[in-house]
């Protein structure tokens, strides 16, 4: 008797559960609909807006401080992959996601195709605001689509190559601009006893945008289905370009970010690294011995005399789904990465490299850095910067591809298949993942 | 000679348990420079204090406010957790009605169930009723702890003899009063050991406070450090910050192991006179 009595209550109490979750999630996808009209709320308006990169809530309280009736909580968390991103698709679920979001933009399809964003398109300024950013950073957000825009892009990654002049020189080794001579910088030193660098098995964003710089195309949803290319002739041919100097022993074999890394560029060990603006404060920190000795230059060119760059990184800030005030979220996230005060502060605080035209002449991009010898290494990025192909399309399900070629690379570097046969896997498993989710694909 | 070879076993595995703690008290103590280039388990120069100063100093004492609500959740969410568990353990090995062995062994069922497959649903719970992101949406789920149940129930029905409740309410001492007076007594090396465990289980629970929490005023250190973790890409010098702040945060839990473990001794002793 009892016994039946307290099993009622919990199947009461498990029915209840059920029917609150049922409200919860019909009431977040009606919400979403008012997308056409974006109008100024009246009164005060308070938005939150959850992003990682450190010391942002000094740069928000500037405009705290300029715009007491829009006023900014900053959220933080781990870096997207690190768990940010799975959270505001949880948020988005339970109706609770901030206003405004940091998403990188290789994540942006991804929010994008699990409807997660809201098309801020028709909000005042937005449209308008196209002409001020670098091309590539305006396709990324805006997905090709009409009439939309996504995010407002936040900073980038231009890449270009940081070299040890002084080793350079004094070896007698030419500084190499096409990848032929830097195939063959990397036998000389490899008989001075150095590598000319390492092959990260991680960073498989670093080797799309080797594929980015060599005009190649990874994914591509303008039929609007998803066409899935890793194996692209441009992807193959950077693959068995950097193949060729692996079996040659020619790079080491050193992960990324770890000790030994640092360790490998403060004691001489590795020569160059070619990589985005970011990482000028990687190699400044981690190889502080070598203060000095350092040069930066443009990527190696796959053919003489062409200027292509490639891009590795770089952030959006988006209006997620179901924010009330997507008028006002879009007036911060133009302010946050168009004005001088912020992108000043934004590069202070956490070395963002803007996403604007304008953004790359700021002063504090003007000066020489001293453990770069004093060259004005910015220079070369703002070049770079323009050199990146505008059209480069990202997959909805990036975490999964890198994870499969990441995986396929490690094998390489541990001896077996090469870097093709890693990208045929990971080609073959994104296809798999698109299609487990539904997302239509095209062979 | 098994002497020797028994000591012999707890000599590699004291070292081998020990090493990754003697890395972290080394690394801690270097400078940055140092830390990259000098052997991992060897000292540099002894810069340990100042490298404190400055992870207490960095971001306005983030890490300060980090360490204090771990302290809060763990300390707290332990101690009002200890309780609850053993007046549920005391409840259901002392008193008999009906329903008792379904309510154990639905608890029982509980311990089988890892905390991390609970967090997405209580997210969702909490986000119905507007609380996520608050002290309360960490703080209240720490409080459950189905393994302490189980532990105060079988311990009380162990070490707390009917005859002696029986006399405590024939001399007038009501019910909730022989719980705290009496039973409370002979159950105190259970109750440490379930305050340990919560206490630690707590301190390390970190996918809850993940998925909770966006405030970073509000996170516990487990967390703080992570996310600092996750920005060496981006800000290199916080490096060592994770490192120091790795090495500080364990020091509490040390701690709580050395002052409480006398407890556990003497009253695991005091039981075997009986």
């Amino acid at each position: 008797m009892h016994l039946t009595r307290s099993m009622r209550i919990v199947a009461l109490g498990v029915a209840s559960a059920i029917a609150l979750t049922g409200c919860a999630s019909s009431g977040g996808s009606t919400s979403g609909s008012g997308a056409a009209a974006c109008a100024p709320s009246d009164g005060k308006v308070e938005l939150s807006f959850t992003s990682w990169i450190p010391g942002i809530d000094k740069v928000v309280d500037l405009w705290n401080a300029e715009n007491p009736n829009i006023q900014v909580t900053v959220q933080t968390g781990p870096n997207g992959n690190g768990g940010t991103y799975k959270n505001f698709f949880n948020q988005i679920t339970a109706g609770n996601a901030p206003d405004l979001g940091q998403i990188e933009y290789d994540a942006l399809p991804n929010f994008r195709v699990q409807d997660g964003l809201e098309n801020i398109a028709s909000c005042a300024n937005v449209l308008d605001s196209k002409s001020k950013f670098i091309d590539w950073t305006w396709n990324q957000v805006t997905f090709g689509e009409d009439n939309a825009v996504y995010g407002i892009p936040q900073d980038t990654g231009p890449m270009a190559m940081y070299y040890r002049k002084d080793l350079f020189e004094k070896a007698g080794i030419p500084v190499p601009t096409t990848w032929d001579e830097y195939a063959t910088a990397a036998a000389a030193i490899r008989q001075q006893g150095g590598y000319i660098t390492n092959f990260p098995q991680n960073d498989v964003n670093w080797f799309a945008g080797l594929v980015w710089q060599a005009n190649g195309q990874w994914f591509d949803s303008s039929t609007g289905s998803w066409k899935v290319s890793l194996t692209s002739p441009e992807s193959t041919k950077v693959a068995d370009y950097w193949q060729n100097l692996i079996s040659g022993g020619l790079v080491s074999k050193v992960p990324a970010w770890t000790d030994e890394w640092n360790n490998a560029y403060n004691t001489g060990s590795d020569w160059t690294w070619i990589s985005a603006v970011w990482g000028a404060n990687s190699i400044s920190s981690g190889a502080p011995d070598t203060s000095g000795d350092w040069a930066v230059a443009p990527m190696p060119q796959w053919k003489a005399g062409d200027n292509a760059a490639g891009n590795w990184g770089g952030s959006s800030t988006a209006v997620l789904k179901g924010s009330k005030h997507p008028y006002e979220a879009a007036q911060f996230a133009l302010w946050l990465n168009t004005s001088d005060e912020a992108l000043t502060a934004l590069n202070k605080e956490a070395n963002l490299y803007p996403a604007t035209k304008a953004g790359l002449s700021l002063p504090v991009l003007a000066d020489g850095v001293p453990f770069y010898g004093d060259q004005k290494i910015y220079d070369v990025f703002a070049k770079a910067s323009s050199q990146v192909n505008p059209d480069f399309t990202w997959g909805p399900t990036m975490t999964q591809t890198y994870a499969d070629v990441a995986d396929g690379f490690g094998q390489v570097l541990g001896g077996t298949g090469t870097l093709s046969d890693a990208l045929k896997t990971g080609q073959d498993k994104t296809i798999a993942a698109l299609k487990a989710q539904s997302i239509p694909v095209v062979q | 000679m098994s002497r020797t070879a028994a000591m012999i076993v707890m000599l590699v595995s004291t070292v081998y348990f020990l090493l990754p703690v003697w890395w972290l008290f080394t690394s801690a103590s270097k400078t940055r420079e140092q830390f990259g280039n000098t052997n991992g388990l060897v000292f540099g120069d002894f810069n340990l204090f100042q490298n404190i100063g400055q992870l207490f100093a960095y971001n306005d004492g983030i890490y300060l406010r980090w360490m204090l609500n771990s302290v809060l959740y763990a300390g707290a969410g332990a101690l009002i957790g200890t309780v609850i568990s053993a007046m549920c353990g005391y409840a259901l090995a002392k008193y008999r009605f009906p329903g008792r062995e379904l309510i154990f062994n639905v608890v029982l069922g509980g311990v089988l169930v890892p905390a991390t497959a609970l967090a997405l649903p209580l997210f969702l719970i909490f986000s119905q009723v507007g609380a996520t992101n608050t002290f309360w949406s960490v703080f209240l789920p720490s409080l459950v702890n189905p393994f302490g149940v189980y532990l105060a129930r079988i311990y009380a029905s162990a070490s707390v003899p009917d005859e002696l409740l029986e006399a405590a309410r024939i001399d007038g001492s009501g019910e909730v009063r022989t719980f705290f007076t009496v039973a409370r007594r002979l159950m105190t090396p259970a109750l440490v050991t379930i305050f340990l465990f919560q206490f630690v289980a707590i301190w390390n629970n970190f996918f809850l406070p993940l998925i909770m929490l966006r405030d970073e005023s509000l996170f516990p250190v487990t967390l703080g450090l992570y996310t600092w973790n996750s920005q060496v890409n981006q800000i290199p010098e916080i490096r060592t910050y994770v490192i120091i702040g790795a090495f500080v945060s364990i020091i509490p839990l040390v701690i709580a192991f050395l002052s409480l473990q006398r407890f556990w001794q003497s009253g695991l002793g005091s039981g075997s006179l009986k």
